[in-house]
């Protein structure tokens, strides 16, 4: 509420225009709207890597109520380019906090707006589909910005992964020792709360995205863990042909980017979505128990569950699309999930994937 | 798994009449599971007490036993019904205790009765303390710390370990009756001597306080496949240490982060699992102190609750409907999700408005009870909004209270004057740190004089986030003092977006109300209306259920066809409470039976007119002009119905008339002739009716010498009131003056009705429909209490017991001649006072009456529907309707008192109703039916011991005749001097008993010893009241059977001969309503 009367303005590539305040930085953002149901958890959604390239609406219209907390960020830096939201709080001191939300989109350069009717915006993204769009502090004529936002470039095609990966290999948790392995991890952007998790069963080296395979398998790692990241996965051929030469010399776990990454790998497609899954209600059926836990989602693009090949099972549903949620396979040893386990924000409900996996990974190396 | 098939018959105990902590939330909830059920092809028996309700309409269950919720009379039933299971999670804290003693007692076992959605281990789990205590330990989470006492002892043993302020919590009570907080030695004596009384195991839990820490609570569903989720989660906006059910409370949780909220859901399900709740909902109270983020889990409840009621209408998950249905096997990702159509219900709902909810206090009906608000619930009613922010839904809630605030600032007589500088600060930090009713506007108040979030936060425990939005609210209404001349769009937007209504907008810059409404029309800030739809907009909804919001986009679309409004009752309140909900659920039924879309406003939660499946259009929302009007324009009605909703409906009649908006049935002007008392009167009297001598007086004088004119005593009621608000009987002039005052103010200015009162006459009541031609006369009911008792808080038999054939008649035509002179279409209801065989009208409501529902469920009509028709235009002979209904059973309805909450009150009933619920007995004759009521009103009639008798000297002939029948049925006789004088006159043997102010030991003091089971005491002159207050008193808190009327003592020992000659034997509503009609040759 700091920036007073500082007016802001989204600007739809289909025309459709909001008018509010602006937040955060004093700059302008473009990117593909996408819109999460979380209720709380807007620090762990701002922070997370997956978002390079969209601008988040929130729907729940209270947000930066408890101000920020370090230790729950996922990442160093915001990574949506922007953060849309109905109205963003002074926050009252929480005991734990350290600052407000409106700083830290300052000091990180991320702007947003508040404001406006962020209930339309996000039925207009549900009927629409992927807009691109245009975010303007600066200039409040919505004709430049509507060509801008038609210039924008698709997600689609779009190699985002680059600009997130980290610039080295480097370790993660504790090191390697009795029972607890190490496991190779992709860096496509990935969450603290995933190498976290992680870290409860392994010892971690993380990889930045584009390192060989057989850098990695130098390292003899038990099996290797594709992680979460932004944007299209058909557009990072690199990684998909390291993780081909991986197949079958370890087995391959994943979450989300890194479970489509894998499935591209082994001849499945991926397709984009009309809006996604981005909360943390999703019905979630693990379809070798049945049983049905709520999952965290965060994810534009999905695997065509009709390209699986042969000896691909579906181990995992969302019961509100019918949408693949996990792919598992013998033959090479793979079980990747679409879905955010590590949640942060949202239901605990995956956390015992951790183990799973973990017991999954053992019993296929002996 | 498809839902199971080894059961056939299912069988749910509601939970009885309406008393403070357990409110209507159960008919939503019992009416949701009976139907769901009967959808599903089950055979569904119901127990429910309570004939206010939509869950004992005879359509509702398969069966329904309106009988008492007692051990006895529900084992009988279960013998004759023989179900396969029992479903006790539905009927609140009462259906799951008579479930848990069924089970306990062997019932269960012995007709091999199997319990589902929650089985005996698992209420003692979730309801015995230290077995609680163990399951939450087991998971790692924490109570606090607190010891047992089953003794006075026991009890000092434990408090010296953990030292005060100690919170004292009786074991088995609903809505947290008999606890209290004790900061000293002497508070803890008697908080632990009243919970030990309070308790039915004679238990208490003494336990660290936890005053100030922040309040959640968690809804929980899981199903027998182990698939379980977090449906709402609620933050209270009071801290701990206030009853939950008398908070402000908010959903979703608003001040804690993704980790904190994740901590609750994973204790939540863990805990849900340990207890063993296999199917349904349950709630999960937490606290977590706002320094360190310490957490303790504070209590469970295995079933559907008050709080799991707000949640289903704040998210648009209907967690009855499904919780009944998980308890027959089906699972969570089997059901839909109505709402969406599309996806399961198995999810957790995703919000993207705040709800406020708001408790509705009733302390004006009780002079002389403390306004303190503790651990012990005491408010009436709830009211929930909905808005795009906290400050939005707060504004509604506000409005929707009919408190007489329509903001949040005080009336200025409140502030006192001439105080310093510190005495007013600390005046004020004072008003912060005692809760009352009126705290939320002692924070606006003290914002509004420069303190500080921080200071204010700090005094009041509230969270300086929820301090911080009423600051906001108080920043805009400084911002529109000064500019009150200017107000532009902007300012009026932000305003509206931040829940100030237009009256306080007007005020604050000099408008009326209807100035700011034009002006915001011409400026363009209206409100559009949004869905609630379980998903933030994820999935497209197909429920309409709308709330408003000042945004910029509206999805109300489709409007076109024939549609009627019908304007709710609000929130609960004594005088107006479940009776009006089911009267508006009826005419919406009745509405989409003639294909006409239903649209419905209300502001109550706990209703079931605000399920999104009741009406065509549901909108959640104040029942204000202000509110109204802009539903009306998006709508575009025929015209609206407002007869149903009490007098919060009523008060709109005009200003609706005036907008152009068509009133249906009895025009607004005659419901407005009938409610001016002193317009009636004399209309009345053109009429040449009979009524007691009366005047109307506008000023002092006025009225001192009316009264003069019409002698001593006089019922003094102001006009427009429901309930006999501010209506008293006087002796003498002091009383008349003092009560002038009150009765002004209640009664909004208008002029005040002044009434000779009968006393000792006999009060008869009749409901009617007409539809502007023909009046039938749908029931006529004898009070039971003599005339100067509110009728509300009267027993009252149909048909009449005691009064001749001729006098029903006479009341029947008198009923007929005023429909027509008045033009009735629609209800009617119409009061009578008999005496010496003279029959005087007392009362015309040209509206709906409480006695709807009563009247419906004996005579086996749907009068609410039937009067929706005629008000639709349709002749009563083409619904069927062609004589006055005849019954050949007997029903009595027993009021049910909340004295036990009110301690520093008296007990005494008078014109002002006090009541909060209600009870019905139905049998084949008076005293059984009657019975039946009495043992549903929680009276136990004794069969033998001791009855006290103390009466004026008028009662003393009618008295003796009592007294021989007590004594030839065995009962001992104590009577004080003068009744014991003449009851020994006749030969009878009696015991003379000190009154209280005589010395000790006196009647007080065998009451408490045990040696009294009934209690006549009727002491209506003023002499006598305040000796017979003690008396009343002990008897509440003892639970004594007692009566203050001679009539209501006839009752009372023909009840206790009925009982002695043979067992009561329970009978199915349908089976009399079945009788009626073969006799009636209608079926």
């Amino acid at each position: 509420m700091s920036t007073g009367s500082n007016k802001a303005i989204l600007v739809l590539e289909d025309g459709r225009t909001f008018v509010g305040q602006g937040i955060g930085a004093d700059s302008d953002a473009a990117g593909e709207l996408v819109f999460n149901t979380s209720m709380a958890g807007y620090l762990e959604i701002l922070t997370d890597p997956s978002y390079v390239g969209q601008m988040v609406v929130m729907t729940y219209p209270h947000i930066g109520n408890y101000g920020i907390h370090p230790e729950q960020m996922e990442s160093e830096r915001p990574g949506a380019e922007a953060f849309i939201v109905r109205e963003l709080s002074v926050p009252q001191g929480h005991w734990r906090a350290t600052g407000s939300l409106e700083e830290l989109m300052r000091a990180c350069g991320t702007p947003g707006i508040h404001g406006i009717d962020t209930r339309a915006l996000t039925l207009h993204i549900r009927q629409a589909g992927p807009l691109r769009a245009i975010l303007s502090r600066t200039e409040l004529d919505p004709n430049p910005l509507l060509e801008r936002a038609r210039s924008l470039p698709r997600m689609e095609g779009r190699d985002l992964v680059s600009g997130v990966t980290c610039r080295e290999p480097h370790d993660f948790g504790a090191p390697p020792g009795a029972g607890r392995p190490l496991l190779g991890v992709y860096d496509f952007g990935v969450k603290r709360a995933i190498l976290q998790q992680l870290a409860e069963y392994f010892a971690l080296r993380v990889y930045p995205s584009n390192v060989p395979a057989k850098e990695v398998l130098a390292d003899s790692p038990v099996a290797v863990f594709l992680s979460n990241g932004p944007g299209d996965p058909a557009a990072l051929s690199t990684p998909i042909s390291n993780i081909k030469s991986l197949l079958g010399r370890v087995p391959i776990t994943g979450i989300c980017l890194g479970h489509q990454l894998a499935a591209l790998a082994i001849g499945a497609r991926t397709y984009k979505m009309k809006f996604g899954h981005h909360g943390g209600n999703h019905p979630v059926q693990d379809l070798t128990t049945g049983s049905v836990r709520i999952g965290v989602h965060n994810h534009s693009f999905a695997v065509d569950e009709k390209s699986l090949p042969p000896g691909v099972r579906v181990s995992h549903r969302s019961l509100n699309d019918e949408t693949l949620e996990g792919l598992a396979c013998d033959d090479p040893p793979l079980w990747t999930v679409q879905y955010h386990p590590e949640a942060s924000p949202g239901p605990h409900d995956g956390y015992d994937l951790f183990p799973a996996m973990k017991d999954w990974l053992l019993n296929r190396i002996g | 798994m498809p839902p199971r098939t080894d059961i056939h018959h299912i069988f749910i105990i509601g939970s009885g009449p309406i008393v403070i902590g357990q409110g209507c939330e159960f008919d939503y909830s019992g009416s949701q599971a009976c139907r769901a059920l009967k959808a599903d092809g089950y055979e569904v028996t119901l127990v429910n007490s309570n004939p206010a309700t939509i869950m004992t309409d005879p359509d509702v269950a398969t069966r329904t036993y309106v009988e008492p919720l007692t051990l006895e009379t529900v084992t009988r039933i279960l013998e004759i019904e023989r179900p396969d299971v029992l479903l006790p999670t539905m009927g609140g804290q009462t259906g799951l205790n008579l479930g848990a003693d069924l089970a306990r007692e062997g019932v269960l076992d012995r007709l091999k009765i199997e319990m589902v959605g929650a089985k005996r281990d698992v209420i003692e789990r979730a309801e015995d303390r230290s077995l609680f205590k163990k399951c939450v330990e087991s998971i790692g989470l924490q109570v606090p710390a607190s010891g047992y006492a089953r003794s006075e002892a026991e009890a000092h043993a434990v408090g010296e370990t953990l030292g005060y302020p100690l919170i004292i919590r009786p074991s088995f009570t609903l809505g947290g009756t008999g606890g209290g907080v004790a900061y000293n030695r002497e508070e803890f004596h008697d908080a632990v001597q009243r919970g030990l009384r309070e308790s039915p195991r004679h238990e208490i839990l003494i336990e660290e306080s936890l005053l100030g820490w922040k309040e959640f609570e968690l809804e929980v569903m899981r199903d027998s496949a182990d698939n379980a989720s977090i449906i709402c989660t609620i933050e209270n906006f009071d801290p701990m240490g206030i009853h939950t059910g008398d908070s402000i409370t908010v959903a979703p949780a608003q001040t804690l982060t993704d980790r904190e909220l994740q901590s609750l859901r994973d204790g939540s399900l863990a805990l849900i699992r340990a207890v063993g709740v296999e199917t349904g909902g349950s709630n999960i109270q937490f606290a977590i102190n706002p320094r360190n983020g310490d957490l303790r889990v504070i209590e469970m409840n295995p079933r559907v609750s008050r709080s799991s009621a707000l949640a289903s209408k704040a998210t648009g998950f209907p967690i009855a409907k499904i919780a009944a249905r998980l308890a027959v096997g089906w699972t969570l990702n089997e059901i839909r999700n109505e709402v969406t159509g599309e996806t399961p219900a198995c999810f957790e709902p995703a919000l993207d408005y705040v709800v406020v909810k708001m408790p509705r206090f009733n302390f004006d009906k009780f002079p002389g009870a403390r306004q303190t608000l503790g651990l012990e619930m005491r408010s009436v009613g709830e009211v929930m909004a909905i808005g795009r922010t906290f400050r939005e839904a707060l504004g509604k809630a506000v409005r929707s209270l009919e408190t007489g605030t329509d903001g949040l600032d005080l009336p200025p007589e409140n502030i006192p004057d001439g105080l310093s500088e510190e005495e007013r600060r600390s005046f004020l930090e004072s008003q912060l740190v005692e809760a009352t009713p009126d705290r939320l506007w002692w924070l606006a108040e003290a914002l509004r004089q420069d303190f500080s979030v921080e200071e204010c936060a700090e005094a009041s425990r509230i969270d300086p986030w929820f301090v911080d939005q009423v600051a906001q609210m108080v920043m805009l209404e400084k911002k529109i003092s000064l500019s009150a001349d200017s107000l532009d769009e902007d300012l009026l937007r932000k305003a509206k977006r931040s829940g100030l209504s237009d009256a306080t907008i007007g005020r604050l810059s000099h408008r009326d109300e209807k100035e700011v409404r034009e002006l915001r029309r011409r400026l363009n800030v209206w409100p559009v209306f949004k869905r609630v739809d379980t998903c933030a907009g994820e999935f497209e909804a197909i429920t309409p259920y709308f709330y408003s919001s000042y945004e910029e986009e509206t999805e109300v679309r489709d409007v076109d066809d024939r549609s009627i409004l019908i304007l709710g009752s609000g929130p609960n309140r004594i005088g107006q409470g479940l009776e009006f909900d089911h009267g508006c659920v009826h005419a919406s039924l009745a509405l989409k039976k003639l294909g006409v879309r239903s649209i419905m406003v209300n502001s109550n939660p706990s209703t079931v007119s605000t399920d999104y499946d009741v009406s065509d259009h549901l909108y959640f929302e104040p029942i204000t002009i202000e509110d109204v009007l802009p539903i009306i324009e998006a709508e575009r009605p025929e015209g609206v119905i407002v007869q149903f909703g009490g007098q919060t409906a009523l008060k709109l009649a005009g200003a609706l008339a005036e907008a152009g908006i068509p009133i249906l049935g009895t025009p607004p002007e005659v419901i407005d002739l009938t409610e001016d008392r002193g317009r009636f009167q004399v209309w009345m009297e053109s009429m040449g009716l009979l009524q007691p001598e009366s005047g109307a007086a506008l000023t002092v004088e006025e009225a001192i010498a009316l009264a003069k004119a019409i002698g001593y005593p006089l019922i003094v009621r102001p006009s427009y009131v429901l309930g006999g608000r501010a209506m008293r009987i006087v002796y003498e002039e002091d009383e008349l003056l003092a009560y002038l005052q009150e009765a002004w103010r209640a009664g909004a200015g208008r002029a005040v009705l002044i009434d000779r009162f009968l006393e000792a006459a006999i009060e008869l009541e009749a409901d009617a429909i007409s539809d502007g031609e023909s009046t039938i006369v749908v029931g006529v009911m004898e009070l039971i209490e003599e005339a100067g008792v509110h009728s509300g808080d009267s027993a009252a038999a149909l048909p009449p017991h005691s009064v001749s054939p001729d006098i029903v008649e006479t009341v029947k035509d008198l009923v007929r001649t005023l429909s027509r002179a008045l033009g009735i279409v629609g209800l009617m209801n119409m009061q009578f006072a008999v005496k010496d065989g003279q029959v005087y009208v007392l009362e015309v409501n040209a509206r709906a009456s409480r006695t709807v529902p009563f009247v419906s469920k004996t005579v086996g009509l749907l009068v609410a529907q039937l009067a929706t028709r005629a008000m639709m235009g349709i002749p009563l002979a083409e619904s069927g309707l062609t004589a006055d209904p005849e019954v050949k059973h007997v029903a009595v309805k027993e009021a049910v008192m909340p004295f036990r909450r009110f301690r520093d009150v008296d007990t005494l009933l008078g014109p002002e109703m006090k009541s909060t619920g209600e009870v019905m007995g139905v049998d084949l004759d008076f005293p059984t039916a009657y019975v039946k009521a009495q043992l549903g009103a929680g009276m136990a009639l004794p069969h033998s011991g001791r009855a006290f008798l103390s009466v004026r000297n008028e009662d003393k002939p009618a008295l003796v005749a009592l007294a021989e029948e007590l004594h030839r049925m065995g009962f001992s006789i104590l009577a004080t001097k003068g009744t014991a004088g003449a009851i020994r006159a006749v030969g009878l043997p009696v015991e003379r008993i000190l009154k209280v102010r005589e010395g000790g030991p006196n009647i007080v003091d065998r009451m408490i010893n045990g040696d009294v089971q009934i209690v006549i005491n009727t002491s209506l002159g003023r002499s006598t009241v305040r000796d017979a207050y003690w008396v009343r008193r002990a008897a509440v808190d003892l639970g004594i059977p007692y009566t203050t009327t001679i009539a209501g003592a006839s009752a009372l020992v023909r009840g206790i001969q009925r009982l002695k000659e043979r067992p009561l034997v329970p009978q199915y509503l349908q089976a009399f309503l079945k009788e009626q009609a073969r006799l009636q040759g209608t079926a």
